[in-house]
């Protein structure tokens, strides 16, 4: 039996007991601790990655008004978030998409009943590489000949006949995103008709480096990806039929970017409505979000929109 | 086994003791036969679901995988194919690298090296898969696949089956050098005795006689490569490409996987079943290769002493 | 040195078979073999160096104490750290005996027949599952079946199954290799199979046990999918404060950050893989100091 320096078992143990040092410490949290007259209880959301960040924000503020409320979101995935929204496991559901027949059947099967909220607006963006100087507008219908399935398009100019004679390189959401159900039923007209040969990330900011990279390339993201990267990538206005526009805040917010501003949602289970926590959370939800939705790149929802969707949320209160 | 003289209580008391730690321990192999049970339950159970509405046919047959496409379509071979090719690979790049750093390990390295070296190259078995996709996907194929391989794209399998080998290698490091280490001396010094180089014993009298370590971390090896996720997830794209190429991104069944059960599709569909037909497919897959690759280990297993 | 003194060298050493090199081809081999040996290490430094060039300019106090935010600056990882040290103390202590029970019965104590053979096929097969697979098992079994809830002791159970695998073949690896000569010496002087096994057998193969448990944690401390399948959140506003607690974990945040669009958070991702490899180096060190100071040559 070899015997290693006398120092190491000593060094071992200091650094076991330090981390269990961390794990037990209690000395500053951000929940559970009673510091006298806060607001307490639990709440619990899950669902959409794409949604997450607006919920993690407005959490992130409400904790700091109440430290007392334990919040926690998770990224299941808009589907795995409503599978658990109807078994009753989650107050709050994130989601990109509106729930599907199978989800309403799952929920009326366990009795759980709840309230669709629009709180958020994404403009998907269709962007190209800053040195593409030939492309700066497209229609519904050109994007909708690229896109559709079996399209044969693999050169600018089979696009429009004024584009330059240069390969088209293609980038675009995953199949499993509610970004690709979108984009198929706005532009081709339905979910999940699509060509398949393109690079598919579910992860935007791959996309972003794959245009950035790539003078030939068209791809579509999140508004807020094309934000953050504005000084590598060059969008592309639409044409919805009333001209050409551009995604800005304002766009979006109108509606005029259309067809692909697209709604994001969060649900709330009826029963958690007798917990305290959830019904102060979500009325800080419904107050701020609009304001914080800009931090994290997406665009808050029309007046007239916000204005309905605070009263559906009032009158849901009231109905329990 | 036990010698049976005399019957002093205390003997009687530590029989009775190792027979309750026997059952015990017993108890403990059986948790492993509990989770294959569990696993296959819970994936036959809509595996079957999802075979009613596809036909098996078309599942083991059909060259397009586009579950959540409109048109589905529900062929796996697509998917198969590429979890073959990039297995494959990436234990073509484990098996040589951890046997290499094993035998310089174990024979060639001074034990200070060893000692330092050994659990240095643990470390890399420790960095989390999604650190190493990233790092694939935004080192290995920009700065090296790329400029070397022209035609390879910004997803492609070879890169994923590189990073691949090299998360794993240490697992066969690790065990071909445990294994390497525990030969005896005697044999070693034997062949010394006779004149033979450190080349030669190490590949003639060490290698074979570890030869069922070094296979247990092969095995191991290739076990793991054909079930990774998150780094085929991330750097071999999520587009299923029927093609033997490596520079085309190809998407394998673990991806996709990953990809339908964190997304949106809703818990319940047709496309979310795929799921575990998918699953279902895999275990049978690594089943056959663990049943043959244990018969063919079995044949060439030494013990010495 | 010159190409003319460098060739002299290597000249004298191939001629008089100095270190048992005789040979061009001995020469070369040992370099190959440190090639294998390099890729590894090279790719880990690489690895490494990136990875400290970003984040460690970002490891700060207030990093270690805060909740997750969506500013990269405020972003902390508190609540990650915390769930995972819970999420790997709880893996380890539970992997531990299970696994080497397992392989000590299998190697020891199972008669050779063919419902051996099956567990061994079985224990192989299941290193090949993929994670999310496991994810799915815990969610039924473990949170929705056993009632666990989405808690660091549903998701510690899960991963003490991915596991398992590992440890199991490089313990019954670790014990094939005891010669039997100890084995048969300890019968000779009157000890039963288990004094055997517990008092020569194990704390002979306790070096390769380690290795097992190395890989194993190290695999574990790095999952994400089958985490986020069953449950585990990836913002909580609180530290978890027992095995039954909700949490999150620090390959899931940093998860996290790397999706994020602002490209700072790149940096924040990076200061929490630092964080995450130092975690796995003392959890690991604990392991490989066992096993240095008890390794054996026969």
């Amino acid at each position: 039996m070899r015997m290693a320096p006398r120092w190491l078992g000593a060094a071992a143990l200091v650094v076991a007991l330090s981390l269990a040092a961390v794990a037990c410490g209690n000395t500053e949290e951000g929940g559970g601790g009673s510091t006298g007259g806060g607001l307490t209880g639990t709440v619990t959301g899950d669902g959409s990655s794409t949604v997450f960040p607006i919920t993690q924000a407005v959490a992130e503020e409400f904790t700091a008004e109440n430290p007392d409320v334990q919040v926690s979101v998770g990224i299941s995935g808009t589907g795995g978030g409503f599978e658990k929204f109807c078994n009753g496991e989650t107050d709050i559901q994130d989601a990109s998409r509106p729930i599907e027949q199978d989800e309403i059947d799952l929920c009326r099967k366990n009795g759980i009943e709840y309230v669709e909220l629009q709180v958020a607006l994404d403009g998907l963006s269709v962007v190209v590489n800053p040195a593409n100087d030939w492309a700066s507008c497209l229609t519904v219908d050109q994007l909708k000949a690229i896109w559709e399935p079996g399209s044969e398009i693999d050169n600018w100019s089979q696009v429009d006949p004024s584009f330059p004679d240069r390969p088209l390189t293609l980038y675009g959401a995953g199949t499993d995103s509610g970004t690709f159900d979108y984009f198929t039923a706005a532009i081709v007209g339905e979910e999940g008709a699509s060509r398949s040969d393109y690079t598919a990330s579910e992860d935007d900011n791959v996309l972003v480096q794959g245009v950035a990279g790539d003078e030939n390339a068209l791809g579509y993201f999140g508004y807020a990806y094309y934000v953050e990267n504005s000084d590598k990538l060059k969008v592309l206005a639409i044409d919805g039929g009333n001209g050409c526009v551009e995604p800005t805040p304002e766009t979006i917010n109108d509606g005029s970017y259309t067809p692909l501003s697209r709604p994001l949602f969060v649900y709330v289970k009826k029963a958690s409505l007798a917990n305290p926590a959830v019904v102060a959370f979500m009325d800080y939800y419904m107050a701020n979000s609009q304001a914080l939705v800009k931090d994290v790149g997406y665009i808050d929802v029309h007046p007239d929109t916000y204005a309905a969707e605070v009263k559906e949320w009032e009158d849901f209160k009231a109905s329990a | 086994m036990a010698i049976t003289t005399g019957v002093s209580l205390t003997r009687r008391r530590t029989r009775r003791v190792e027979a309750l730690v026997r059952r015990l321990l017993l108890l403990c192999a059986v948790v492993s036969v509990a989770t294959t049970l569990g696993i296959i339950g819970s994936l036959l159970f809509e595996a079957i679901d999802f075979f009613r509405v596809v036909s098996p046919r078309e599942f083991f047959t059909g060259t397009s995988w586009g579950p959540t496409f409109k048109p589905a379509t529900f062929g796996v071979l697509p998917l198969a194919s590429a979890t073959v090719l990039i297995a494959l690979l990436g234990t073509a790049i484990a098996v040589p690298l951890g046997l290499g750093s094993a035998i310089f390990l174990s024979e060639y390295a001074r034990p200070r090296t060893r000692a330092l070296v050994k659990p240095a190259l643990e470390v890399l078995a420790g960095i989390p898969t999604v650190v190493f996709g990233f790092f694939g996907l935004t080192f290995l194929t920009p700065r090296i696949l790329q400029p070397l391989l022209p035609g390879t794209g910004v997803f492609n399998a070879l890169g994923a089956a590189i990073v691949i080998g090299i998360a794993v290698t240490p697992l066969v490091a690790s065990l071909a050098e445990d294994a390497m280490r525990a030969v005896p001396f005697g044999l070693r010094e034997a062949a010394y005795g006779l004149g033979a180089t450190r080349r030669t014993v190490s590949l003639r009298v060490v290698v074979p006689a570890a030869l069922s370590g070094i296979m247990a971390g092969v095995i191991l090896a290739l076990s793991r490569a054909i079930g990774e996720t998150m780094i085929v997830a991330i750097m071999a794209g999520q587009i299923p490409n029927l093609t033997l190429d490596p520079r085309q991104p190809m998407e394998t069944m673990t991806a996709f996987i990953v990809q339908m059960s964190l997304g949106d599709t809703p818990y319940g569909s047709i496309e979310y079943k795929t799921i575990f037909a998918i699953g279902t497919t895999l275990f049978a897959m690594t089943l056959v290769l663990n049943i043959a690759a244990l018969r063919f280990v079995r044949r060439f297993r030494e013990r010495y002493e | 040195m010159s190409a003319a003194t460098l060739a002299r060298t290597v000249g004298a050493s191939l001629a008089t078979g100095k270190r048992a090199e005789r040979s061009l081809g001995s020469l070369a081999f040992q370099l190959v073999l440190l090639v294998c040996l390099l890729v590894g290490l090279l790719t880990l430094a690489t690895l490494l160096v990136d990875v400290l060039r970003k984040g460690v300019g970002g490891l700060d106090a207030s990093f270690l104490t805060s909740l997750d935010s969506r500013f990269p600056e405020k972003a902390g990882i508190r609540p990650a750290l915390v769930g995972t040290l819970w999420l790997m103390g709880l893996t380890a202590v539970i992997s531990f005996p299970l696994g080497v029970g397992a392989a000590v019965y299998l190697e020891e104590f199972a008669p050779k027949n063919r419902f051996t053979s099956f567990l061994e096929v079985n224990v192989a097969n299941l290193a090949a599952v993929p994670s999310v697979i496991y994810g799915l098992l815990g969610l039924a079994v473990f949170v929705r079946g056993l009632q666990m809830g989405r808690s660091i002791m549903a998701g510690a159970m899960t991963l003490v199954l991915l596991i398992l695998p590992v440890i199991i073949v490089a313990t019954r690896e670790a014990l094939r290799a005891v010669p039997d000569s100890i084995r048969e010496g300890a019968y000779a002087v009157g000890a039963t199979q288990g004094q055997t096994v517990w008092h020569q057998t194990l704390p002979a193969a306790l070096p390769g046990t380690m290795t097992g448990m190395i890989l194993g944690l190290s695999r574990a401390i790095g999952e994400t999918a089958p985490l986020i399948t069953l449950g585990a959140l990836t913002f909580v506003n609180f530290v978890p404060r027992g095995p039954w607690d909700r949490f999150t974990a620090m390959p899931i945040q940093i998860f996290n950050w790397v999706s994020r669009p602002q490209s700072e958070f790149q940096n924040v991702a990076a200061s929490g893989i630092i964080l995450l490899l130092g975690v796995l180096l003392a959890m690991n060190g604990v392991a490989v100091y066992l096993r240095y100071r008890y390794e054996r040559r026969w």
